[in-house]
């Protein structure tokens, strides 16, 4: 077996964004191992500065062609809270189906179009719907499904029309609602043909032990504001969230970094469920247990199940979001509001983590300073150092480089990075 | 590939992203149900999003984004020698999009604000024919899936290719829609290249332009409508700017 030798690879196939991955190994030990964030940057924030508040979340929107909902929430939730505007339930209730919507397009396409094929060993999907056609199929119908939710509920699947400060531009169609139920129950039992496939695959044993941060309310699943919580017993405000993530810049790479309490920390469906996991749907809990998965877990491969419970509670309370919308007149979608000077964060859980907007806005409700600060930019410190410790561990095994060059690869991957949204 | 009798090559397409959101590139994928009838049309050479598969052989080249980088300009230069048919995918690509608002500011002072005393390569975004030819343009922000797979079809088949002439207005009226003039909001409908089936007037906001100007348009009418009803020239102003698709036009 070859002892020195690097592993060099350009940017990384199957995520969002650009990111390369290098590892040295001399004398069979790892000298270095690095995750490089190489995306070109786009200056939201700079782009952010003078807008007026109506027109913020269609700018912030276009930071993420995946989560663009969460990213229009959180834009709108820092607004409404700088500038004391409250929306109505209808908008609020739609707003979380809106997410849930998004979180399900977003976990399907991660689980089976980037994450599948590599447990699969093939170079992407399009050989699995010849060998899995079902499984596939399956995936497809999911993502459509959860498309078609944020469809109803924002007006288009990428890039949402109707989510506006202070409520909704447009109410949900009850028909198209009621359609959409029937969808969700006629679907639902794809997630258990998801589950008994990946059930099948196999899960490398590795693990570092880390700090997971999530929001938490206190009552429910977190998705929409909250208190920023960490594993490791912290505790803060939404507002104060530069005291949460400590952002840092290193040379090598236009994302930026952040850290808690340790040297790095980590953000996502798996730092959910091992924050959360009480608030998750009873069909939720029983598909983690079929995994023997329980908090806290400290596998990143394991974001891959993650995602997949969550999948199953998402379609759990979709399906009671959608009974009460029906049952409500919805005719008051959207608050009035004057524009105020202010400032304020807006915290959501995007699919891939805690996804933060800070605004400052003038009397007139333009923006004076923005900051945004991305899920994986969260996770960026972890990836780097999970690269280093799960070489050692491939090493100690006795794996070869190109075994070595694959698990880094898959624990990338496992993150779901959403590398664009990270440099934005 | 053998179809209704007549035999047609599958396009041997690639595509690439620059500086942008690869929500673009993501409708590809979407639209899960004509999916597979999709796929069968294209023989996949080079999508770095989807597959770990590279090759450099193919004549369609989707282009999403706009350049804001050096290094991205040698990387397209090398696309646009390889690609017999270059396709700016997208408002970035098509007009520079949202990315665009940067270049209201120095790349200098943009570093400044968002990444402090830490040296970080930028240059002011330009669309992608700025840089190369272009042979056919896919606006949307996002692209429309549905238009995408009319394209492709008319590359498959060898059909002309055409984008609709008309405005916005045209398919929001036909959608029975109240006007957003009327409810005191200005609207870029009435200049904005349809195509899109008034996605976003038909939720009750405003067309912000992001497939560019029609063909023929009015601007001095447009203006006139916005003057005569009294509103806001400096929203106006923000709207034209928002996807840098009037850059003629603006006033």
């Amino acid at each position: 077996m070859k002892r020195d030798y690097t592993i060099d690879i350009h940017h990384l196939t199957r995520v969002e964004g650009h990111a390369n991955i290098n590892i040295t190994v001399r004398e069979g030990r790892l000298v270095d191992a690095r995750w490089a964030v190489v995306e070109t940057p786009r200056f939201f924030e700079v782009m952010l500065k003078g807008m007026s508040a109506e027109r913020v979340p269609f700018l912030t929107s276009r930071i993420c062609g995946i989560c663009s909902i969460s990213h229009a929430l959180a834009s709108i939730r820092s607004l409404e809270r700088a500038m004391n505007i409250v929306p109505p339930i209808v908008a609020e209730k739609t707003r979380l189906l809106a997410m849930h919507g998004e979180t399900l397009q977003s976990h399907a396409l991660h689980l089976f179009f980037l994450a599948a094929p590599d447990f699969a060993g093939t170079a992407s999907v399009l050989p699995l719907m010849e060998s899995h056609p079902d499984i596939v199929r399956a995936g497809l119908k999911l993502k459509e499904l959860g498309n078609e939710i944020s469809r109803v509920t924002t007006g288009r699947c990428t890039h949402p029309v109707s989510l506006v400060v202070g409520g909704l531009s447009k109410a949900p169609d009850k028909a198209q609602l009621a359609a959409l139920q029937k969808m969700i129950r006629e679907r639902k039992p794809l997630l258990e043909t998801a589950c008994a496939f990946f059930r099948t695959l196999a899960i490398p044993d590795f693990s570092r032990e880390t700090e997971f941060i999530s929001l938490s309310n206190g009552t429910s699943y977190p998705a929409i504001g909250g208190d920023l919580v960490s594993s490791d017993g912290i505790r803060r405000d939404e507002n104060d969230y530069l005291l949460m993530t400590n952002e840092y810049t290193k040379d090598f790479s236009t994302t930026k970094f952040t850290r808690l309490s340790r040297e790095t920390s980590a953000a996502g469906a798996l730092a959910r469920f091992n924050n959360s996991s009480p608030f998750l749907h009873p069909e939720a809990l029983k598909a983690a247990e079929s995994f023997g998965f329980r908090p806290v877990c400290h596998n990143p491969f394991m974001n891959n199940i993650a995602q997949l419970v969550e999948c199953i509670h998402i379609l759990e309370d979709a399906e009671l979001l959608i009974e009460s919308l029906l049952d409500m007149e919805l005719s008051s979608i959207k608050t009035p509001w004057k524009a105020e000077a202010g400032s304020a964060t807006g915290a959501v859980e995007a699919p891939r983590g805690i996804l933060y907007h800070h605004m400052e806005t003038d009397s007139e409700g333009r923006v004076v300073k923005a900051d945004c600060i991305i899920p994986t930019t969260q996770n960026n410190a972890n990836i780097d150092l999970d690269l280093k410790a799960i070489t050692e561990w491939a090493l100690e095994k006795g794996k070869n480089d190109r075994e070595i060059e694959k698990l880094c690869e898959m624990v990338v991957r496992s993150y779901d990075p959403c590398i664009s949204c990270s440099v934005h | 590939m053998n179809q209704q009798g007549l035999r047609f090559e599958k396009l041997k397409i690639a595509s690439f992203d620059f500086t942008c959101c690869e929500g673009c590139q993501l409708q590809l994928a979407n639209r899960e149900s004509t999916l597979a009838d999709f796929l069968r049309l294209l023989d996949i050479r080079n999508f770095r999003e989807i597959s770990s598969e590279r090759h450099d052989d193919y004549d369609i080249a989707l282009i999403e984004g706009s350049i804001s980088r050096s290094d991205e300009v040698p990387r397209l230069q090398a696309i646009r020698r390889q690609a017999k048919v270059l396709v700016a995918f997208g408002t970035c690509a098509c007009f520079g999009g949202v990315n665009s608002l940067k270049n209201r500011v120095s790349s200098e002072a943009a570093v400044r604000e968002v990444y402090g005393e830490m040296k970080v390569e930028t240059m002011p975004v330009r669309r992608v024919s700025e840089v190369v030819k272009v042979d056919l343009s896919i606006p949307g922000c996002p692209v429309a899936k549905e238009e995408v797979e009319r394209i492709i079809v008319s590359l498959v088949t060898g059909a002309q290719v055409a984008l609709p002439k008309y405005p916005v207005c045209v398919e929001c009226k036909a959608a029975l829609n109240t006007c957003l003039f009327e409810l005191g909001e200005i609207c870029l409908g009435p200049i904005t290249r349809a195509g899109c089936h008034a996605v976003c007037t038909t939720g009750k906001t405003p067309c912000l332009g992001c497939r560019g100007p029609a063909e023929e348009i009015n601007m001095e009418a447009f203006l006139h409508l916005v003057r005569e009803r009294g509103l806001s020239l400096g929203d106006l102003q923000e709207k034209l700017a928002f996807y840098n698709s009037f850059e003629a036009f603006t006033p």
